[in-house]
This record gives structure tokens, sequence and C-alpha cells, in this order.
């Protein structure tokens, strides 16, 4: 069957990772969704909370340390001595923030309510949530619940739905 | 590209029925369009097409976050305006390209 007969109709995206790169891969995803008239659902657990924790949301980071791909403006490589300086991190990570923002990308905060305005459901995992000590309390308000990895899967079905693992 | 005959103009549009000159474009082709989708265009959704078609003819890159912020209505107004495709059904009404915008 081609995909113009049987298009996507739901999504269901996990994010297990805290740094900008997987958050708003995660983001953009949801968000591209519910855009298309998709369906989408998304489950942040482990670092991924951070995604939708209050504190966290808007302070996300990129590693610059363990990360290959990391280069300096103009395309050299960026020394992981370097980005192991205190302030280098925070100071890259401001500057991607910067770069999504000329792109009119929000931040983390705005982004989920975009999410959710175009119906798009955020839900937090139990299991990472007890292990870091956190409560809906904490939690953005745009997090619908708080689910078992098993209460996230019944939500899953149907035809032509995809689960996606950032 | 191809022609076709909306509300009695003809006019050119791409492969996935979008409008390739903005210069064609009524507000007839608009309505019609819409119907198409089963959507009637009333004044709300005629002010989010005149604000794509100014910011295209400026060279602005086009997000639903822009037309969010243009005061005339919120981004979960545009989904409700626009049941499916906020930015995809409004560009397609507004007589221009589809945006290549991921936001």
């Amino acid at each position: 069957m081609s995909e113009k007969e049987s298009p996507l109709k739901k999504v269901c995206i996990i994010c297990a990772k805290g740094s900008i790169e997987d958050v708003y891969a995660t983001l953009v995803m949801a968000n591209g969704a519910v855009m298309e008239g998709i369906e989408a659902k998304v489950f942040f657990t482990f670092f991924g909370l951070d995604a939708i924790t209050k504190k966290q949301m808007n302070k996300l980071h990129t590693a610059t340390i363990g990360n290959p791909a990391m280069r300096m403006p103009g395309g050299l490589p960026f020394p992981t001595l370097l980005g192991a300086l205190p302030g280098v991190e925070a100071g890259v990570s401001a500057m991607m923030k910067s770069q999504m923002e000329a792109l009119d990308i929000p931040p983390v905060d705005e982004f989920l309510e975009m999410v959710t305005a175009g119906g798009g459901e955020i839900y937090a995992c139990k299991l990472a949530m007890d292990m870091f000590k956190l409560t809906m309390a904490d939690l953005s308000e745009e997090v619908s619940a708080v689910l078992t990895v098993g209460d996230f899967y019944a939500m899953c079905g149907g035809e032509n739905t995809q689960i996606i693992f950032t | 590209m191809a022609e076709k005959t909306i509300a009695g103009k003809t006019v050119q549009v791409n492969d996935e029925g979008y409008m390739t000159n903005p210069d064609e474009w009524t507000k007839d082709i608009a309505v019609e369009m819409a119907k198409e989708n089963g959507i009637e265009l009333g004044d709300k959704h005629f002010e989010v097409l005149e604000f794509l078609r100014n910011a295209q003819a400026k060279g602005e890159s086009l997000t639903i976050r822009k037309v969010g912020k243009s005061g005339i209505t919120d981004i979960k107004g545009l989904y409700q305006l626009f049941p499916g495709g906020p930015l995809k059904l409004s560009s397609k009404y507004a007589g221009i390209l589809k945006p290549a915008s991921c936001v």
C-alpha cells in the first residue's frame, strides 16, 4: 500500500534524554505531527523529564564533551578539554538556543504549549518521576498525566501508529 | 505544474494543489478551496490569509508561531480555524506555496 492510501495517523514519541538536541528533536517531531493533522502523544522519561520540569525546562544544555559532532563556529574541531572548562557548556548552549530562536523555534515551555494547542498530549513516566522524587507540581501545566509504560502503550494502539524513540 | 479552474477562474497550481502565482488569487478562490475541506471561511480566516500573503510577499519565512504572535489569533485559535493543517491549509487558501517549515 502506498503512503498516499494509508497515511500516518498517530505518532507516539518517547524522550529519555535531557540535552537540547534530544528534547528539541522530540518537540519538533511532535509539533510537526500535529501541524499535519497527525495525532501526537509524547512520553518523557528519565533525563527527558527535564524537558517538562518547570525548574529545568528552559535551562537545557548540549554536551560539549563526549560530543564528536561539536565544532567551533567556522567548522574547526572543538577540543574536548575546552568543553570541560567552566561556563563553556553554558555558553555553547546559549548560542544554540539563540540560533534556534532566529529560526522561530521557541523555548521549551512555549514549544510544549504549541504542541498541546494542536491537540498533542504530553505525559511523564511514573517510574522516572519516583526515581527523581518529582511530583505533578514540579511539572509543566501542559503535562496531562503521569503514566506507567503500560498506560502509555495502551494509548499507542490503532492503525497507522508509529512509536518513535528519540 | 497544472491549470485548475477554481471559482470560475483558471489558475496555475502545483501537484499538491497550491497556487504558484499569488497574484492570481481572489477571495472567491479561497472560499472555494476551503469548501473542499469542509471549512467555511469567515473574517478571522481572511485576516490570517492576508497576514500570510503579506509575510510571504516580504520574503519572510512562515511558521505557526509567527501567526500566533500576529495578534490575529493564538496558536490554539489557528488550529480551530484550520483544523488538521494550521499552516498547510491556510497557505493553500492564501494562494501561496506550502511553507517549507517544521514549526
